[in-house]
C-alpha cells in the first residue's frame, strides 16, 4: 500500500508534467485576473482527468481513489485552485455515473468525462451551510416534472457549468426528505449571483444559484426520492478526501520553496538554514505533510474497498490534511520573512487557497462531530 | 502502412549531466533518463498520422540500456503500438558505427514503410546515426526537416539553412529525421498509460541481430570543459555606456 506501483508512478509524472507546462506558469495571473481557464480544464479531461473513478463504459477512467489522491495532489502542487475545482467536478461525475441509471449516465458522464461540460455540486445555501439536511430548496412534482425553487450559496462553478447537482427538499422529513436533481444549464428560471469576491481560489468561480419555478423532466431526477442526502454524502466522502490530497499538494509545494529559500538566504553571515530553529519548522512541516498523505492514502483505499470505517476515515484524512496543508503554506510565508508576503513568491497565494479547505466540504469542527460522534457510539 | 520511431534515451537536460571520468561513459545514474526531446517530436509526428489512419502502425525502436525500457514504455503510453528494444551489455559503450549497424538491423526486422528520427541529441550526439542506418539499410533519407508532409507512397519535406529551403521528396521505403521545429509531443492520457504494459515489446540481443558485438572506437580521454572565468566589470564614471558599446562591437555582437 505505501509503494506506489510502476502504472501510479506514470501517471503522477505524466499529471506533474502536464500541471508544470500548463497549469504553474500561468497560476498566477489566473489568480490576479479572477480567471477560470476552461480551456485547459478541457486539457486535463482529454488526459482522462474529468471522471478519474467514473467507469469505462461511458468516457471514465476507471481509476482507484488512490489514483485520484495521487493525481490531486499532484495538479495542486502547480495550482491549488485548479485542483481543487476538477476534485468538485470528478465528485460530480462519479454522483451521476454512481447513482445515475444508463440513460442518465449515457447523457451526462460522457461529456463530464471530457470536461467539455463542467459541474457543480449544490447543496450549500444562504441559511444553512453545515446543516446540511435542515436545507429548505423545494422541489415539487407536477406531472412528468419537478419544479424546483430555492437558492444555493457559495457554488462552485456556478455561471459556467453546464449541469447542477441540486439536493432539494421532496418531503419536510429532515435529511429523508432531500432528494438529488440535474438542473441542465440553460433550463427556464436558473439564474445566477454575481461573482463572490473571495480571499482565494480567485481563478474559478463561486456564485449563487437561483431556480425559481425552474421546470425539469421526472428523468432528471437522480436516484429515488429521499436519497439525495445519502446522495451528497457519499459524494463529499471522496471530496474530502481529494480536497484534503490537494492541501497536501499545496503545502508540499510551500515547504519545497521554503527549503530552496533557506538554503539561498543569508542573514547572520551564513545561509538561513544553518538556523536550527528553522531548520525544525521544516521538519515538521515535512512530519505534518507526510501524517496527511499516510491518512490520505488509508482513507482512499477504506473508499475503495467500501470498509465500514469508510465515513470516519475519511472524515480524519480532510481534516489532518487541510490542516496541515495550510499550517505548511502558513509557516512557508513566515519563513519566507517579507518576501512570504509578496505575490512574486507565489507563497501568500497558496495560503490563500488552502485556507478555505479548512472550511468546505463539511467544515473541520464538522469533521470533528463525525469523528466524536462515532468515536462515542462505538 | 507501417512507421517506426528511433527513439533515444538521454539524461534529463535539465538537471546536470555527467561523464564518467574513467571509461568515458554518460553517467547514466546520476541524473533522470528521459525520452530525448527530438525523438519526442518524431514520435508525435508518427502518431498525428495514426490519428488521421487508425490503420497506421507505429512502432518504436531503441537501443539502450535495460532502464529504456520506461522509455518504451513512455512512447507506447502515448500511442504507439509497439516496441523493439536492443539490449545487450555487450554493447555498453557502443559507438556510432556499431550502433547504426545494430539498429539497421532491428529496423529491417520491422518491414517499416517510413523510418523517423531526430537530426541529433542531446547527450553524446554527431547526427549521423540516421544517415549511416539509411546506408545500411539503402533507404533515400531526408534529413533535417522543419516539417513533413506524409502521404500515402511518398513523404516530402522542407529543409532550411541560412542560405535557403529545399522542398524534397522520397517514396517508401524511407527514412526522415525531425528537427526541433516540428511540434512539441503530447501527454499520454490515463488509458495510454494503463494500457501500455499490454503492448507488446520485443528484446532483441546483439547476437540476434548478428555481426561484430565490439566498438570500432575508444574513447581515449575526456577532460572537463574549464571553469568559466570572471566577466570584465565596468564601473560606472560615466563612460560606462561607451565602454559596453566598444566591447560589443570588438566582439562582433553589434
Ligand atoms: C562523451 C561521448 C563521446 C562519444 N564519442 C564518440 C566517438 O568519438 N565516436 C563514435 O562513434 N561515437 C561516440 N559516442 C557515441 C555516440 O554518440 C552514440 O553511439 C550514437 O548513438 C549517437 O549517434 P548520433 O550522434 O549520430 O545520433 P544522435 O545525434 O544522438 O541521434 C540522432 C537520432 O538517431 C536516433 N538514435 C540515436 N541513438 C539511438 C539509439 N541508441 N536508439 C535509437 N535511436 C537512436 C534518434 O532518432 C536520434 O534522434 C560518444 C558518446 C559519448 C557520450
Ligand atoms: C469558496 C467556497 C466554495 C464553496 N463551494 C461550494 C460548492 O461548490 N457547493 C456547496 O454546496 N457548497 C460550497 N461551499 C459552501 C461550504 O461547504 C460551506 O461554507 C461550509 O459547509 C460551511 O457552511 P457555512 O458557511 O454556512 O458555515 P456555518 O454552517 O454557518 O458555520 C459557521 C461556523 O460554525 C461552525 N459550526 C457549525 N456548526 C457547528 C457545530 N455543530 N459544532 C461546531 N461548530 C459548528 C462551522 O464549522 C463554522 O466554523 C463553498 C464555500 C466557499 C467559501
Amino acid at each position: 500500500m505505501f509503494e506506489l506501483t510502476e502504472d501510479q508512478k506514470a501517471i503522477v509524472e505524466m499529471v506533474a508534467d502536464f500541471a508544470a507546462e500548463n497549469i504553474a506558469p500561468y497560476a498566477a495571473a489566473w489568480d490576479r485576473d479572477h480567471h477560470f481557464p476552461v480551456d485547459v480544464l478541457a486539457q486535463a479531461g482529454e488526459l482522462g482527468m474529468g471522471g478519474i473513478y467514473v467507469r469505462e463504459d461511458f468516457g471514465g477512467s476507471g481509476m482507484s481513489r488512490l489514483d485520484a489522491a495521487l493525481i490531486f495532489e499532484e495538479l495542486s502542487k502547480a495550482d491549488p485552485t485548479i485542483a481543487a475545482y476538477i476534485s468538485i467536478h470528478n465528485m460530480v461525475a462519479w454522483m451521476i455515473d454512481r447513482f445515475g441509471n444508463d440513460e442518465q449516465r449515457a447523457a451526462w458522464v460522457p461529456q463530464l468525462c471530457t470536461m467539455e461540460m463542467l459541474g457543480s455540486y449544490c447543496l450549500t445555501e444562504p441559511g444553512v451551510g453545515s446543516d446540511a439536511a435542515a436545507l429548505s430548496t423545494r422541489a415539487v412534482l407536477d406531472g412528468d416534472s419537478y419544479v424546483l425553487n430555492g437558492t444555493k450559496q457559495f457554488i462552485s462553478g456556478a455561471g459556467t457549468s453546464g449541469v447542477y447537482l441540486v439536493m432539494a427538499r421532496t418531503a419536510d422529513t429532515g435529511s429523508a426528505g432531500i432528494t438529488a436533481f440535474l438542473v441542465p444549464d440553460g433550463t427556464e428560471g436558473l439564474s445566477f449571483g454575481a461573482l463572490e469576491a473571495k480571499m482565494g481560489w480567485n481563478a474559478q468561480p463561486t456564485r449563487q444559484v437561483v431556480m425559481e419555478n425552474v421546470r425539469i423532466p421526472v428523468g432528471n431526477r437522480l436516484g429515488e426520492e429521499g436519497t439525495g442526502f445519502g446522495i451528497a454524502m457519499k459524494g463529499l466522502n471522496g471530496g474530502r478526501v481529494n480536497i484534503g490530497a490537494c492541501s497536501v499538494g499545496g503545502g508540499q509545494s510551500a515547504l519545497d520553496k521554503s527549503v530552496a529559500y533557506l538554503k539561498e538566504r543569508e542573514a547572520f553571515g551564513k545561509p538561513l538554514i544553518g538556523q536550527q530553529a528553522l531548520l525544525f519548522a521544516i521538519a515538521d512541516m515535512e512530519t505534518e505533510l507526510e501524517i496527511a498523505r499516510t491518512m490520505i492514502w488509508r482513507a482512499a483505499d477504506a473508499l475503495e474497498r467500501g470498509t465500514a470505517d469508510t465515513v470516519r476515515l475519511c472524515a480524519m484524512a480532510k481534516l489532518v490534511a487541510t490542516d496541515a496543508g495550510f499550517n505548511a503554506a502558513n509557516t512557508a510565508l513566515q519563513l519566507h520573512g517579507g518576501y512570504g508576503y509578496l505575490s512574486e513568491y507565489g507563497i501568500e497565494k497558496i495560503v490563500r487557497d488552502l485556507r478555505v479547505h479548512q472550511i468546505l466540504e463539511g467544515s473541520n469542527e464538522i469533521m470533528r462531530l463525525v469523528i466524536g460522534r462515532l468515536a462515542v457510539e462505538k | 502502412m507501417k512507421i517506426a520511431v528511433l527513439i533515444k534515451q538521454v539524461p534529463d537536460t535539465a538537471e546536470e549531466r555527467i561523464l564518467d571520468p574513467g571509461s568515458g561513459r554518460v553517467d547514466r545514474g546520476a541524473s533522470d533518463p528521459v525520452i530525448d526531446e527530438i525523438t519526442e517530436r518524431a514520435l508525435e509526428l508518427a502518431l498525428a498520422v495514426k490519428d488521421q489512419d487508425k490503420s497506421t502502425e507505429v512502432v518504436v525502436v531503441s537501443m539502450g540500456p535495460a532502464d529504456t525500457a520506461k522509455s518504451i514504455r513512455k512512447a507506447l503510453s502515448m500511442g504507439a503500438d509497439s516496441g523493439i528494444h536492443v539490449l545487450d551489455d555487450l554493447l555498453a559503450g557502443a559507438d556510432l558505427v556499431l550502433t547504426a549497424r545494430m539498429l539497421a538491423a532491428a529496423l529491417r526486422e520491422t518491414g517499416a514503410d517510413l523510418v523517423i528520427a531526430g537530426n541529433e541529441s542531446t547527450d553524446g550526439r554527431a547526427g549521423m546515426l540516421p544517415a549511416m542506418v539509411a546506408e545500411h539499410l539503402s533507404l533515400p533519407m531526408l534529413g533535417s526537416l522543419v516539417s513533413a508532409e506524409i502521404g500515402s507512397g511518398s513523404v516530402s519535406g522542407r529543409r532550411q539553412n541560412e542560405s535557403g529551403t529545399q522542398e524534397v521528396v522520397a517514396t517508401y521505403p524511407a527514412i526522415i529525421t525531425v528537427t526541433e521545429r516540428f511540434p512539441e509531443a503530447r501527454f499520454p492520457n490515463f488509458k495510454g498509460i494503463l494500457g501500455a504494459k499490454r503492448k507488446p515489446v520485443e528484446t532483441l540481443s546483439a547476437t540476434e541481430l548478428g555481426g561484430e558485438t565490439r566498438a570500432a572506437s575508444t574513447v581515449l580521454e575526456v577532460s572537463k570543459r574549464p571553469a568559466r572565468t570572471a566577466g570584465a566589470k565596468i564601473t560606472d564614471d560615466g563612460n560606462a555606456a561607451a565602454e559596453l558599446v566598444d566591447f560589443l562591437a570588438s566582439r562582433r555582437l553589434i
